[in-house]
């Protein structure tokens, strides 16, 4: 009797844990299988024309550089925004704050703004940015829109890396008279650094795939020429791919999963520069 | 040189602490410019005709009601999908899994986090709508259904991150009390450690469907973006419209300042109150978790 009961334990947690594995398995198989058929749908489209050349033919033929500068643009556009501005705001949250009432207050504000949803973002810029302060459907515009949507990303993965540098480095700069700001600077920021560059790197990645915040703000259809100045809307990869694959009629497929496929390589990358800085400060740190 | 040391030290942390209270600032701004933009719906519009059944602009009906059962059909699918899914990966990575498969999984799931909606919502044009128009027999595959699964893909990594990390949390003493009491692994995991989780684990649920509410251009993309009634079951198989794909799709096409352009920020103002009402639900179960956990610990 005993004996059973023991047998059917062990019988419903072997049955359990072949459930739970076949979910992980059912969830992460699909996520290689997509990158891996983009990767071959996508590949024979790829040639140097596809790369630098102007889209022409009403876009079903040519390239698509100026969708690919356009990205480039707007990433670099949000980094020059987001990252000093979330990086201190990170060091405002970690090294200075206590626990008051506006602290936790800052804290929801965060969390909010993590969760409002991306064509609200959308709506944000168009209101205040290209109407409000003039800017345009711009790169400008859209920079910033997708600057504060970045914030949290970058400000609460920039905390946490703060947060880890232990206590005693702080305390030893300080006792050697160092000021506040000295030991953050020399200190804590070098330290931090690899899981600061991580967070920026995945909050920029998440905005150079985005479309919906750039639609009304400084998305271009189509452009025949490279933008010229911040002023200037531009091309961009994700809604480049949005427009073929939907509002285009008799787009040839190759240029559609050419396009998705530059898309996904320049998102992969940064992922991946992402994966080996954390991995690598992780093997190295000592304390 | 002590002097100017001292001022450029405090320079800088006006401007740190500056920076820090931005986030408030940039929550107020949202608002008030959606508030702006969105309230004169209500004398530009008649009230009755903003709650009727009937999304038609062009002829001046502004019914939301078809773009909010859009909207919740589609997340309530969606959170179908990305619960047990979500979970089930969550449990597996932080309780069952070996070391080294726990480092393959976690940057993988990651990556779904980071791959562009757009691209989700362009293979469910090509692959997927048309694969259940044929799997399911229907007239197309544009659908709530189709819709609901990409979705439910997109919410997956936000729920297994926070509940991987409520379940990581829960400390190890735990289970070791459970397994010498002659648990099994598997009791242990469900009767001890999920629910000593419990608090996090909701959390995940209510950031995934917060997640799947405001998702933008792939269920633009996919569900068709026909503005009817959702309200039976059935609906889940025919084309829908969510509040996210009208604004995606029309703004563009709106002059500023007319009636249609007011409406369309008004549904950017309840998108945004119900975004902000999951968020502050969902942190407030972490706080009161945490502060139940102190008050047992002190």
């Amino acid at each position: 009797m005993k004996r059973a009961l023991s047998i059917n334990r062990h019988l419903t947690q072997r049955i359990g844990f072949t459930v739970i594995t076949l979910m992980a398995v059912a969830t992460v198989i699909p996520i290689v299988a997509v990158v891996i058929y983009i990767f071959l749908q996508g590949l024979p489209a790829i040639s140097l024309e596809f790369l630098t050349g102007f889209p022409h033919d009403g876009m079903r033929a040519g390239g698509i550089l100026p969708a690919i500068v356009g990205t480039l643009y707007l990433t670099v556009g949000t980094a020059i925004f987001s990252v000093p501005l979330g990086i201190a705001a990170a060091i405002y949250l970690a090294e200075y704050a206590s626990d008051t009432p506006l602290t936790r207050t800052i804290r929801i504000a965060i969390i909010n703004l993590a969760g409002i949803p991306s064509v609200v973002y959308g709506l944000f810029g168009l209101g205040l940015f290209v109407i409000f302060l003039n800017f345009g459907t711009s790169i400008l515009a859209a920079s910033l829109t997708l600057s504060i949507m970045t914030l949290p990303v970058i400000i609460s993965t920039a905390e946490e890396s703060l947060r880890s540098v232990p206590q005693a480095f702080r305390t030893v700069s300080i006792s050697l008279g160092a000021t506040r700001w000295q030991t953050i600077r020399r200190i804590v920021l070098k330290e931090a650094l690899p899981g600061i560059l991580t967070g920026v790197i995945l909050g920029l990645e998440r905005a150079a795939g985005e479309t919906a915040p750039i639609l009304f703000t400084g998305a271009a259809f189509f452009l025949p020429r490279l933008p010229q100045s911040p002023f200037d809307a531009t091309m961009a990869l994700p809604y480049h791919l949005f427009v073929i694959s939907t509002q285009v009629p008799e787009m040839p497929i190759r240029i559609q999963y050419g396009t998705a496929l530059v898309l996904l390589v320049f998102v992969l990358t940064m992922n991946l520069v992402a994966t080996v800085i954390r991995s690598r400060a992780r093997a190295k740190r000592q304390w | 040189m002590e002097k100017s040391l001292n001022w450029r030290e405090f320079v800088i942390t006006r401007l740190i602490k500056a920076s820090g209270y931005s986030a408030i600032l940039f929550v107020a701004l949202i608002f008030f410019f959606l508030v702006r933009e969105g309230i004169p719906t209500f004398w530009k519009a008649e009230i009755a005709s903003l709650f009727s059944i009937r999304w038609y602009p062009i002829e001046e009906y502004y019914g939301i009601l078809p773009l909010i059962t859009g909207s919740l059909i589609v997340t309530i699918g969606a959170t179908l999908v990305a619960v047990p899914f979500g979970i089930g990966t969550a449990v597996y990575i932080s309780e069952i899994a070996p070391r080294w498969m726990r480092e393959i999984l976690k940057p993988l799931v990651e990556l779904l986090g980071g791959l562009p909606s757009v691209v989700l919502g362009f293979l469910g044009i090509l692959l997927l709508s048309p694969f259940l128009r044929v799997f399911l027999d229907l007239p197309t595959g544009l659908t709530a259904l189709t819709g609901s699964l990409l979705l439910g893909g997109i919410a997956v990594p936000t729920v297994v991150s926070v509940a991987e990390d409520a379940l990581d949390a829960v400390p190890r003493a735990y289970r070791e009390g459970a397994w010498a009491l002659g648990a099994t692994r598997w009791q242990t995991i469900w009767r001890v450690t999920f629910p000593a989780a419990r608090s996090g684990v909701l959390t995940a649920i209510m950031l995934g469907v917060g997640r799947a509410i405001g998702e933008t251009m792939t269920v633009m993309m996919v569900t068709g973006n026909a503005p009817v009634l959702a309200l039976k079951l059935g609906s889940l198989f025919s084309p829908v419209r969510t509040m996210t794909a009208t604004i995606a799709a029309e703004m563009g096409e709106v002059a500023s300042g007319s009636t249609h352009y007011h409406v369309l920020f008004f549904i950017g103002m309840v998108l945004f109150l119900i975004s902000m009402g999951v968020n502050i639900a969902a942190s407030s179960v972490v706080f009161r978790a945490k502060k139940r956990a102190e008050r047992i610990l002190s």
